[in-house]
């Protein structure tokens, strides 16, 4: 049976790892490659190194980490943050990235998911979307939440699967930092109306908001950061307690 | 020396990564001196069949491989490709493994593409499986799959039975990606290198 996953996430800030709360007042949790070893080894399933380098040469160095990550890390790794063009994504597949995330470049500019999509496949383009509800309605932000934009959040995770995204990682901006639990009814509604795997990110505290974004809220896969940097919630605990929820998990 | 055949389709990095990682010696080539010399012979492939299929029989290897003698394995369309038709782009394959191609059911609540780890059957038991249990979670990402056939050795179910491992002889084939499943995908690995 398909595993539902559970994907550890590393921000990256000039080649190392920090964690953000609401991505504000940063704090370095250690080394990604070490970080993404230990946590391959205890079970995850996946892995997402985002990079939040501001400067040109934080990005280059984000590059040369990718090529370590490749060669050291023995599952699926994503890596975002900053690609704006097919020619990102491309440097960043032969560096040895398995999927990669676009998010504002891809509001600005949704052709660059099928340019993606078309010359390395769906499996390569995940659509990240980050969004706040305003005024009843999940408006679309950008560049971390600071930009608020026209789009639709149900209307776009649509768009984005039709231009060809293999998969939607939707971050709430009201529960992301909070520790609150997930916005389950938004993925469960994404989980009904599309076609591809629903990863959720933002707002995991505890080992029960996990297990209920898994199965109320529907998700393919849950993404958290801080619970597993700061070893609040160990991933193998996470899982046994998932497994003994009869959620299918990979143990 | 691992031959790892290199026929312009995408990534070969996390195949030449993994077998780093087991300290095995590889080339990336398609030359057929190299591929008859080699010890084991691995090809990959991502993307789509019929596009594969042309990249390979552009080399020479696509008539090479047939003729192999050592273990030979396909990973993912590597393995597709080893099989007699894909209905991905109606493709003649290598026609290695006698089964066929076919896209995976969507509906009743599957996701295709079938991305992310599901449990894998050995039926037989075949040494590439060695120390591995039934039920072990493998690393897939596909949206075809070949059909259940005498020569599969393994199976997942996902909306079908399908081939999650097959061989023929000295041809072996996975629909998964060992190279991207962790332990148990380094264990198989190395079973393949040691047959």
């Amino acid at each position: 049976m398909l595993a539902k996953r559970i994907i550890p996430c590393l921000d990256i800030k000039d080649g190392a790892t920090v964690k953000g709360i609401n991505f504000l007042g940063l704090k370095n949790v250690g080394d990604p490659v070490e970080l993404g070893r230990k946590y391959a080894l205890e079970g995850a399933d996946e892995l997402v190194y985002l990079d939040i380098s501001a400067t040109l040469e934080g990005r280059k160095t984000f590059a040369r980490l990718v090529e370590k990550i490749a060669g050291n890390i023995n599952i699926p790794f994503t890596v975002g943050g900053g690609i704006s063009s097919v020619e990102d994504a491309g440097a960043l597949l032969k560096a040895g990235a398995d999927k990669v995330t676009v998010n504002s470049a891809a509001v600005r500019d949704p052709a660059l998911i099928d340019g993606i999509a078309s010359k390395y496949g769906s499996q390569f383009v995940v659509v990240a979307i980050d969004a706040a509800l305003t005024d009843g309605v999940w408006r679309v932000t950008t560049h971390g939440g600071s930009r608020t934009t026209d789009k639709e959040l149900y209307r776009w995770a649509l768009e984005a699967q039709r231009r060809g995204a293999g998969e939607i990682l939707f971050t709430s901006m009201d529960h992301d930092g909070t520790k609150n639990g997930f916005a389950c009814d938004v993925y469960a509604r994404l989980n009904g109306m599309l076609s591809i795997p629903v990863v959720a990110s933002g707002g995991a505290g505890s080992r029960e908001h996990i297990a209920e974004v898994l199965t109320a809220g529907k998700a393919d896969a849950a993404l958290a950061a801080s619970i597993f940097h700061y070893n609040e919630i160990p991933i193998p605990q996470l899982k046994a307690y998932l497994a003994a929820e009869g959620i299918p998990v990979r143990l | 020396m691992v031959a790892i055949i290199d026929y312009d389709t995408g990534n070969l990095r996390s195949v030449e990564n993994a077998l780093r990682r087991l300290g095995a010696q590889y080339e990336l080539t398609a030359d057929e001196a190299a591929l008859r010399r080699a010890d084991h012979v691995i090809l990959p492939g991502v993307g789509e069949a019929s596009s594969a299929m042309r990249k390979l029989a552009a080399t020479g290897a696509a008539a090479i491989i047939p003729t192999l003698t050592r273990p030979v394995l396909g990973i993912c369309i590597g393995m597709q490709l080893m099989c007699r038709r894909s209905e991905e782009g109606d493709t003649e394959c290598l026609g290695i493994f006698p089964t066929k191609v076919v896209r995976l059911p969507a509906g009743d609540g599957l996701k295709v593409p079938h991305m992310g780890w599901d449990t894998v059957s050995p039926r037989s038991g075949d040494e590439l499986f060695g120390g591995l249990d039934g039920g072990t979670y493998f690393y897939y990402v596909h949206s075809y799959a070949a059909r259940d056939c005498g020569a599969a050795i393994a199976l997942t179910d996902y909306g079908m039975p399908f081939a999650a491992a097959l061989r023929s002889g000295n041809f072996y084939g996975t629909q998964f990606h060992p190279e991207k499943s962790g332990a148990t995908g380094e264990r198989l690995l190395a079973n393949f290198l040691s047959l």
